[in-house]
Formats: C-alpha cells, structure tokens, sequence
C-alpha cells in the first residue's frame, strides 16, 4: 500500500468523534465589527500609518499629480542608482517620464540576470493592491508585469498604495480581493502581506532591520490632489 | 557549501537521558539568565497584545473550533487539498516517516542534479534530520532563518522553535563568527553580525536550485501554502531557486482561506507579541508561462510520523490542534529552568512534551510528559486551547498501563513500568483494601519510627529525610476526643 493510502487509512479508522460544525468565521468578524465604532477612511489613513511606522515602514504622502516626482527626488536623497521596474507595469509610463536616475526595467527571466538583481540593484518599485490598517501592512500581488523578487531582493522597496485601499483587517482585505467570498476568485500564484523592512530578533532578541529582504521600505501614499 | 565545519551534529540526544540533562542545565547559571530573561520579554509582549480577556477567550474559542473542525474531516481535507495544489501545477508526495521524506526530498534534488539546498525554517525538517539525509546524498544543506544559521553554524540544534538561538549571547555569536565566518571580524554590534549573515546567505540564494521551507497552514479549498516570518529568507527560499520543497505534517491543513485569519492573528500575537509578520507569504503556483520569476517547480511533502497515532485517540487528537507558536514553552516553569536543549527531541517544552511520545515512542520519551508541575499555564495560553496538562496525565498514564480496553497501544506503551513499581503499587492497594492489615502496618511504623534510614536515595538529596509520626493519626485523634 502507497504511504498515502495507508495514512489515509489510518486516519478514516480513527473513531469519527463529536460532530464539529464549520465554523463561521465571517459571522464572527461581523459581530466584532459591530461593537466596534465604524471607521472612515481618514481613520484607516491614520491608524494604518501609525501601524506601519511602528513596523518602520516609512510614509511619504503624495498625490496622483506629484507621486513620481517625489519618487525622483527620493532616491536622489537614499543615493539610489538603480531602481528596478514592471516595464510592462500599470505606471511604467509615468515613472519613465519622470527622470529617474538608473530606472531599471524588468525585462527577462531572473535566471538571465541574478547576479546583476542580487548584487547591483539599488531598489525595487512596485504597485500594491491594498493595505491593511489594523496590521500597518501592505498587500501586494506579484505577477508577469510586476514579478515576486521586486519587492524581496532590492535593498528598497518603494510601493505605492492608493489610500483608498486600505481595509480595516485581515479577513477584510481577503474579501476585497475576493479571495475570501462565496465564488472565491482564484488566487494569484503568490500573494503577500508585507509589513516593514525585513527584520529578525534571533541574537539576543535584539530588533535588526534587513535581515535577508528590503532594508527599508517606503510607502509612497497617494492621497487625492490637495489632501496631502 | 563544503565547510566541513558547517556540518551539524545530528544525532538526537536519548530522550531517556533527560534526567540528567536536566539536572546539568539547572547547574548552568547563564544558560537559566538567557532563558529566563528571554521568556519574561516574550511574555510580556504577548500579554500586551491581550489586553482584553473576553475578547482573547472569543478568539481562542474561534481558533480551537477551526482547528477541531479542520482535525475532524482531516482524511478529506488532505485528499481536497491534493487535488486542489495538482491542479494549481504543485506535486505532492506523502512520506509515512522521516526516511520516506527525507528520501522524497533527496530524490527531487538528485533529479535536478542540485549541491545545494537552502532552508527556511521548517521544525518538520528537523523532526526528518532532513540535514543529515542530505549529506549522506553529498548535498549541502544550508539554514538561513538568521538563528538557524548560527545554531547549524556551531553544529547544535534550535532550542525554541520560535527563537532558535535563544540560549546563545551575542558575544558567543561574535566569536563563532569570527571564527566560522570567512573575511567576518570579531564584532558584537547586532546589526553587524545580521549583516554578516545576510552577506553570506544572499550569495547562497542566488546559488542553491533547491529551496525548502515549512508549511504554517496549507488551504485545501484554493491550494494555497501559507508562510509566517519576518525575515525574508522564507521568501527567498520560496522564489529564488528554480525548485521550492515545502515539507509539513499532515495536520496543518484548513479547509478555507477564511479560517487563516483568526489562526494567524493569534500565532504571531502568542509567538512573539507581534499582531502579524513582516511578511505572510501565500503561495498557490509555480511560475506561471509569462512569469519571469518564481520556482519553476514546487513540491508538497505531507509527513505523518506518528501524527496518525495521535489521532487515533479522540482525546490524544488534540495534540494536532497545535499551530507551534511556541507559548506554551515561553510560559512553561520547566522550560524556562531548563532550556530547549535539555529536552533533547526537536519539539521541547509542553507541546514537545504531548507531541514527541507519537513520533518517537514512549520508550524514549515517558520521561518527558513527567517534565511538568502541572501548573496549567501551558493550558491556558495555548491559543488553540489544547488542554496540555490532561494530555501529559493521560501520557504518564500509558507509559506505566497497559493500552485501555478498546484502544490500541501506543508505540511503547507501558515503557516506564518497573517490577518494583508495580511490587510497591501492588503492596500499598493491599494495605489499603485491608482494614486490619493497614493498622498493623501504621501501628508497626509509627513504633519502628526509629529505623527510617537517614538517607532515603534520591528524596535526600534536597530535602530532610522522611520519618513517621510518632503517633499515627488515628490515635492522635482519639487522644484529643479524650481530652476535650
Ligand atoms: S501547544 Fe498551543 S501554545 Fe504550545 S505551541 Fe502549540 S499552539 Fe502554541
């Protein structure tokens, strides 16, 4: 017999046991929604700043006007000689009319070009799907136009999220995408919450940043024109 | 990577030893210093994530209930789940027990004719001493969450399964370094040392063909493998090389993505009182035509050693509820005092104390479920409300018993059993179902007091030694009924 089918056997021998009846998660969260006071969208803005900051992650406001210039002038400001591109992305256009010093498209399979990614790229941008305020996260969704290593390998990662995305929690941000619903959309081949920098504690529980991934994550915020 | 240094020892200390390593551990000042300070910092922040009782205690109901309904249609969910990633492009392989993994794995890197192989954090992996099969196969094996390095660095084994390195200072780090390390200098500047590692192991990313990481919850409805950690090398072993190995027992299963969030929410906020991750990885597809990144091919290994024998038992089956967030050990008297190493199975602490009996039988493991005061904090942190103290009683139970009538014995039933236990048992249930005997033996001790030996074995050893009254309470009390 397969070790599958022996463990499988195993297990339907077991004795069945009470009767558990699913659980219903989104009942839950409902009912916790309730007792909590309703939030607006400047109340998302500010607790998923204030969430993200404690993360590190650092909070450039912008708007849909000015985003790519401050982009520029950022990595002017970090000394940041490359930054890495969806060429193909949803603001490819925009970021290329901008001068950016070093802007980097990527153009080819990463096996083409590893030791340039991992050894000689300044920084990575990409856009985001959402936010999250209870977590201070940020959902990003790599795909063909904006592959996964953009927002891991680079020492930056500049992202930019519309404020008008940020969900209150988790599971809200899952359902915004509809991966959470009755007729779930399939899901992307990978997904991610990020929240900060990369870090670890593991010497002497000591917080270090840029642990394997981005040292410093900036999040370019976009506000409505003379919001921010 | 060929450093011979770099070779961990593998070999799991005897559980049956674990007396006297306990004893060794309670005798090392600093390690105590390290564990206690670092279990009093997590403590604490996990308490401050929790400031409100009612709502935690709603929280755990909710996650226990989704991991009681996960457990209860297992088989079903495991063969969802493997139609489920076969149709997203994922293999999937099931392994009995360590070798069979640990062969699935070696074969798949034999395949792409891999020399190197870089690991996320993954404690199934080191319930295979996948590292060991490895390099049997001539295949470097290299850990890259920051405190498994160091630990394989000095050739040693985690001892938390959240905080690897947890018993070492950062001077040992700087030294081991140093030492190991080539072009490192002796530095004790922690953001240094991380940046020694992250140099090494960036170029090792870039180079190994196989990356092999855990499985936190893995989703049957969409196929979707989820990873929790903050540093990025789970990510890095997920994507970077052309083949991802993703290993897990076969518990770790939910049938829909809507059940991760209660169960992610309370795994960081227990682990390590952080209310998520830096990253949450959800992983459904290799690297799709079009992709221009992403592991080419991606593997499931589902391990069951022993986990089957846990489930089994409707009360033992809650052992699988657990979801590893390591609170049980940060808040366990034991543990604390001890530290990881002492208990010498890959999982320590109360939840290794319920869990390692089923992956390694009772005759190695009977003295660990002793391991514990009963204190019940284990318990009631557990955020998936396993009761652990019933489970250690029920295990202490089996490893002196016979199977119960009904139920099929546990691998090593009854290994702690001693003739003269069973002598010593037999005698005290004879006197006690035997009025007249019983007073003859009370009387007789209480005159013979004298005799009691001074030094009683193991009772001596810290504490005074044992004697009767010199009365027996019989006739103390008949005495005061006199007087009064
Ligand atoms: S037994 Fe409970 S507290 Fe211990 S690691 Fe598992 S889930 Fe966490």
């Amino acid at each position: 017999m397969s070790a599958r089918d022996s463990i499988l056997r195993r297990l339907r021998a077991a004795p069945p046991g009470q009767l558990v009846l699913p659980p219903d998660v989104p009942a839950f969260y409902a009912a916790v929604r309730e007792q909590a006071p309703a939030t607006d969208r400047a109340a998302r803005i500010e607790l998923f700043c204030e969430r993200m900051s404690f993360w590190r992650g650092e909070i450039v406001r912008v708007t849909p006007g000015n985003w790519a210039e401050t982009l520029r002038v950022l990595c002017v400001t970090k000394g940041v000689n490359s930054l890495l591109y969806g060429p193909r992305g949803p603001h490819a256009a925009t970021l290329e009319a901008a001068g950016i010093k070093g802007l980097k498209p990527y153009d080819r399979p990463v096996d083409e070009w590893k030791p340039e990614l991992f050894r000689d790229t300044d920084a990575g941008f990409t856009s985001t799907r959402g936010g999250i305020a209870e977590t201070g996260t940020l959902v990003v969704w790599p795909d063909d136009k904006e592959p996964r290593l953009m927002s891991l390998v680079p020492p930056i990662h500049f992202a930019l999220l519309d404020a008008n995305a940020i969900c209150d929690t988790p599971f809200e941000a899952m359902s915004a995408q509809g991966w959470i619903s009755d007729k779930p959309v399939a899901m992307p081949s990978n997904a991610l919450f990020i929240s900060g920098p990369s870090k670890t504690a593991d010497i002497q529980i000591t917080l270090a940043y840029g642990a394997h991934g981005p040292k410093e994550l900036v999040i370019l915020l976009l506000l409505g024109e003379g919001e921010s | 990577m060929n450093a011979p240094e770099n070779t961990q020892t593998l070999s799991f200390i005897p559980a049956s030893e674990f007396k006297q390593r306990t004893t060794e551990a309670v005798a090392d000042a600093h390690l105590r210093q390290s564990f206690r300070s670092a279990m009093d910092f997590l403590m604490a922040k996990r308490a401050a994530q929790f400031p409100d009782a009612d709502a935690l205690e709603a929280q755990r109901a909710l996650a226990e209930h989704i991991r009681r309904y996960s457990l209860s249609r297992l088989p079903e969910l495991l063969e969802k789940l493997e139609r489920q990633l076969t149709a997203n492009g994922i293999q999937v392989h099931w392994a009995e027990n360590a070798e069979q993994a640990n062969a699935i794995i070696v074969g798949i890197a034999q395949k792409h004719s891999a020399e190197l192989m870089v690991k996320g954090k993954s404690m199934v992996s080191e319930e295979t001493e996948l590292n060991h099969a490895m390099e049997a196969a001539g295949i470097a094996a290299l850990e890259s969450d920051m405190g498994e390095y160091i630990v394989q660095l000095d050739g040693e084994k985690p001892s938390h399964i959240i905080m690897p390195a947890i018993h070492k200072t950062k001077q040992q780090i700087a030294r081991l370094f140093a030492e190991k390390v080539p072009g490192a200098s002796y530095t004790e500047s922690v953001d240094e040392l991380i940046g020694i590692g992250r140099a090494v192991l960036r170029e090792k990313f870039m180079a190994a063909e196989i990356g092999l990481s855990g499985v936190n919850f893995a989703v049957a409805e969409t196929g979707t493998l989820c990873l929790v950690e903050n540093e990025g090398n789970g990510r890095m072993c997920t994507t970077v090389p052309d083949v991802h190995i993703a290993i897990t027992g076969i518990e770790k299963v939910v049938e829909k993505l809507e059940h991760v969030p209660p169960l992610l929410n309370l795994l960081t906020r227990s682990a390590t009182g952080q209310i998520i991750t830096t990253y949450f990885n959800m992983i459904s597809r290799p690297r799709q035509p079009g992709e221009l990144d992403g592991p080419k091919e991606v593997h499931l290994v589902l391990l069951d050693n022993g986990r089957t024998q846990a489930y089994a038992d409707e009360q033992m089956r809650a052992t699988l509820q657990c979801i590893r967030c390591g609170a049980c050990m940060n808040h366990c008297p034991v543990y604390t005092r001890i530290g990881g190493h002492a208990y010498g199975t890959t999982y320590p602490g109360p939840i290794g104390e319920i869990i390692s009996p089923h992956m390694m039988g009772l005759a190695a493991t009977h003295a660990l479920p002793t391991a514990s005061t009963l204190c019940g904090a284990c318990g009631e942190v557990c955020p998936v409300k396993i009761p652990i103290p019933d489970l250690l009683i029920r295990l202490r139970a089996e490893a002196t018993h016979d199977a119960r009538p009904g139920h099929a014995p546990l691998v090593g039933q009854g290994a702690a059993r001693s003739a003269l236990m069973d002598f010593v048992w037999a005698g005290w249930a004879a006197l006690y179902s035997r009025p007249a005997l019983y007073r003859a033996f009370v009387w007789l001790a209480t005159r013979f007091r004298f005799l009691t030996p001074p030094m009683q074995s193991g009772w001596t050893v810290s504490r005074t030694p044992l004697k009767p009254a010199p009365r027996t309470l019989r006739e103390q009390l008949a005495g005061r009924h006199l007087k009064t």
